[in-house]
């Protein structure tokens, strides 16, 4: 380990820093952990929506009545920025349409339908036993085509991830195992149970990103997880430098750029990414999906899945196919209490509320939270901003959130980005705290997603003025053909006119003349 | 008198060569046509629609920069747009002229019933945007893409096929509702159950 000093120096590993703000929170994860990791059978439909990650939706190369197996590749990817969906288990699609989708819209969306066929039937293919033997560029198309995205809830691509660009040279490879928002504890039990998994996939990554070190943070509130990694790590001996590093529990040690700031000291630039300064960074589950693809030629069908909250019967963790209806979840955990009020995908602070039980698992499913009124009262009628700052107090971007409320209360979205909207991590830290209990992190989802709308806007009207300009210039252009047309057509009539009489009569009697002559000349020739 | 002299045909001089140099300025760095209007025709929705009363957007920039035309006239532009306005012409916001120019709609796409079209091409030579395909006496259709859903198209077509249709949400375009109007929910739902 000794050779590896160098490293640490530069990349000061040494000690441990601190983000800005933050809250410690109620923890409310041991409902879920008390019982082990269970795998929920194959239900009898599965919903699988083409889009499951940051990005174009896949495009289906299976048509409705096709016999597919588990892992059969049934939608592509579409474009650079998107990922390909697989049949999570042998069946028959039975439809591909609109379904109602796991979104804060309650919208639905293009997905496609597979009914069991109950034999879970596997695709053929000859795993990889040997990752060390592909190039870099090989194990980022497999991870691509194995359709893996970030697990830990914003599903972007991994394997864009993964694609730095040669000009960001990367010495870290991180890993975030802080999962720092109460109740979610689907990674504490990942990483407590199949250790061996998720340290498997770091040496896949760190071959593919050709890096030396690797660091997994995880909180010092799961102290089973860090035991198990470290008794893996232990048993150990291949090269690279793998360490397990607990942080202190503070609410969102578990944000990619808080992680960072936290493990190496160094600041992730505004709308940067943490590539720009040398890090790579990836949720656990994702490392451990890393290594299904590679080890096992197995796609992305399952993920573990935390469901808990005073709303259900008995909160557990569980492994479930990607595509299962959230209802057969919470009736493998005794089904929801009396009191049940409110169901969130995700945690408290971040997660969003859904509209029905009957919507799929997704990639990005990692908490299914069922609440009563006692444990996540509604929302209190918020009352006016009395600026007393406690917002900016807990803030861990550094940001101004009031000054942020007041401008998209005001809809001035351009001042809203003078003052770094886009670099807010949406943790809710500041409605957590907020006296006059406004709803914050609502204004700054409303700014973005109109921010986003207006550009889409600009861009559509900067199209539309191009096509208006072009079709204004041709008209003009076919005016002005025609009026020429028109004239020089006139003008031939006109000089025509003389020209072609003048012609006409002289071809006539030069006819004349010429019938005159050789009837002249004929007698003559005859005599 | 020569110190006076030589002062005034200094000065004479210095304010010719000055006088050549803004002349030859002016020339060369002359700003072709005036950006205000440019500017305003850049917050525009260019939809060609016509409801602000003038020909298409950029007769509609010309006019609000001559001062002929309100800022609160574009119906597709809505307040955002008239928001937009304001800041750059430095006016105050003013709501928009929904009686005269009527209100602002979500986004609209037209769409050609193809069993009815006849394919007169009328339509075509409607749309201000080209978005319109066919060709005489063959069918027509809509370019969703590229329709800005102005309505000019549903006027000239002799057979009533053309129906303006709203552009269904997808998740990927959906924006998160503003609390502001959301507060009215949570006050009414209090009250209900309260």
């Amino acid at each position: 380990m000794a050779d590896h000093a160098g490293d640490h120096e530069r990349l000061d590993l040494s000690r441990l820093h601190h983000f800005h703000g933050g809250l410690k929170l109620p923890e409310c994860k041991a409902a879920a952990t008390a019982t082990p990791l269970r795998t929920l059978p194959v239900p009898p439909r599965l919903i699988l929506p083409l889009q499951q990650h940051i990005g174009e939706p896949a495009r289906p190369v299976v048509a409705i009545g096709d016999q597919v197996r588990k892992g059969q590749l049934i939608a592509r990817a579409e474009g650079y920025v998107s990922v390909p969906v697989h049949a999570s288990t042998s069946g028959r699609v039975t439809d591909i349409g609109d379904y109602p989708v796991p979104h804060p819209s309650g919208l639905s969306a293009p997905a496609i339908v597979i009914d069991s066929d109950g034999d879970d039937t596997p695709v053929a293919g000859t795993p990889h036993g040997d990752y060390r033997s592909l190039d870099p560029s090989e194990l980022r198309n497999r991870i691509r085509r194995a359709g893996i995205v970030g697990l830990g809830g914003a599903g972007f691509p991994t394997f864009i991830k993964m694609n730095p660009g040669p000009h960001k040279p990367v010495d870290l490879l991180l890993i975030n195992g802080a999962e720092c928002e109460p109740y979610i504890s689907c990674d504490d039990m990942l990483m407590r149970e199949r250790p061996q998994e998720v340290i498997e996939g770091i040496h896949i990554l760190m071959h593919a990103l050709q890096v030396g070190t690797c660091v997994i943070g995880v909180e010092d509130n799961k102290p089973e997880a860090i035991a198990a990694l470290e008794q893996t790590v232990a048993a150990d001996h291949r090269l690279g430098d793998i360490r397990v590093q607990a942080i202190p529990t503070l609410y969102p040690s578990g944000g990619e750029k808080q992680l960072i700031r936290i493990l190496t000291g160094r600041e992730v630039p505004s709308q940067g990414l943490p590539a720009d300064i040398g890090i790579v960074c990836q949720n656990p589950a994702t490392v451990a999906a890393v290594y299904h693809a590679i080890h096992r030629n197995e796609p992305l069908i399952s993920r573990i899945v935390t469901v808990t909250g005073t709303g259900v019967e008995a909160p557990a963790n569980l492994e479930v196919r990607i595509g299962t209806p959230m209802r057969h979840l919470i009736e493998a955990c005794g089904g929801y209490t009396p009191g049940v009020d409110r169901m969130l995908m995700g945690g408290p602070m971040m997660g969003f509320a859904l509209t029905s039980d009957a919507l799929p698992v997704t990639k990005t499913t990692n908490c299914l939270l069922a609440t009563t009124r006692e444990e996540l009262p509604p929302p209190e009628p918020p009352r006016p901003c009395i600026r007393c700052g406690e917002c900016v107090r807990v803030c861990p971007a550094q940001l101004l959130p009031q000054q942020l409320y007041w401008f998209a209360h005001a809809r001035d979205f351009d001042k809203a980005q003078d003052y770094n909207l886009f670099d807010c991590i949406e943790c809710g830290c500041c409605a957590y705290v907020c006296p006059s209990r406004l709803p914050l992190v609502q204004y700054y989802r409303f700014a973005k997603t109109e921010i986003w709308a207006q550009e889409r806007d600009r861009i559509k009207a900067d199209i539309a003025r191009q096509r208006h300009e072009s079709r204004q210039e041709r008209l003009e252009r076919e005016k002005r053909e025609r009026a020429e047309r028109l004239k020089r057509k006139k003008q031939a009539v006109r000089e025509g006119d003389d020209n072609s009489k003048q012609a006409a009569i002289q071809a006539a009697l030069e006819r004349a003349r010429a019938r005159k002559q050789t009837g002249a000349d004929s007698p003559e020739k005859s005599d | 008198m020569t110190g006076v002299l030589g002062a005034v045909l200094a000065l004479g001089l210095l304010a010719a060569v000055f006088g050549l140099l803004l002349g030859y300025a002016a020339i060369r760095f002359k700003v072709e046509s005036d950006p205000v209007v440019d500017q305003i025709n850049a917050i525009l929705p260019q939809t060609q629609c016509g409801q602000c009363g003038y020909a298409g957007c950029r007769p509609y920039a010309e006019a609000i920069a001559a001062g002929e035309a309100e800022i609160n006239q574009c119906p597709p532009g809505g307040e955002a747009g008239i928001r937009a306005l304001a800041d750059l012409l430095g006016r105050d916001f003013v709501p928009l002229n929904e009686e005269e120019h009527g209100e602002h709609k979500g986004r609209m796409v037209a769409v050609i019933d193809e069993q009815i079209c006849i394919g007169c091409t009328l339509c075509i030579q409607a749309c201000p945007v080209d978005a319109i395909l066919g060709a005489a006496k063959h069918m027509h259709t809509v370019i969703e893409e590229e329709c800005t859903g102005c309505e000019l198209c549903i006027e000239p077509c002799p057979v009533d096929c053309i129906d303006m249709v709203p552009v269904p949400e997808d998740i990927n375009q959906w924006r998160w509702p503003s609390p502001d109007e959301r507060r009215i929910d949570i006050a009414d739902r209090s009250t209900a159950s309260g």
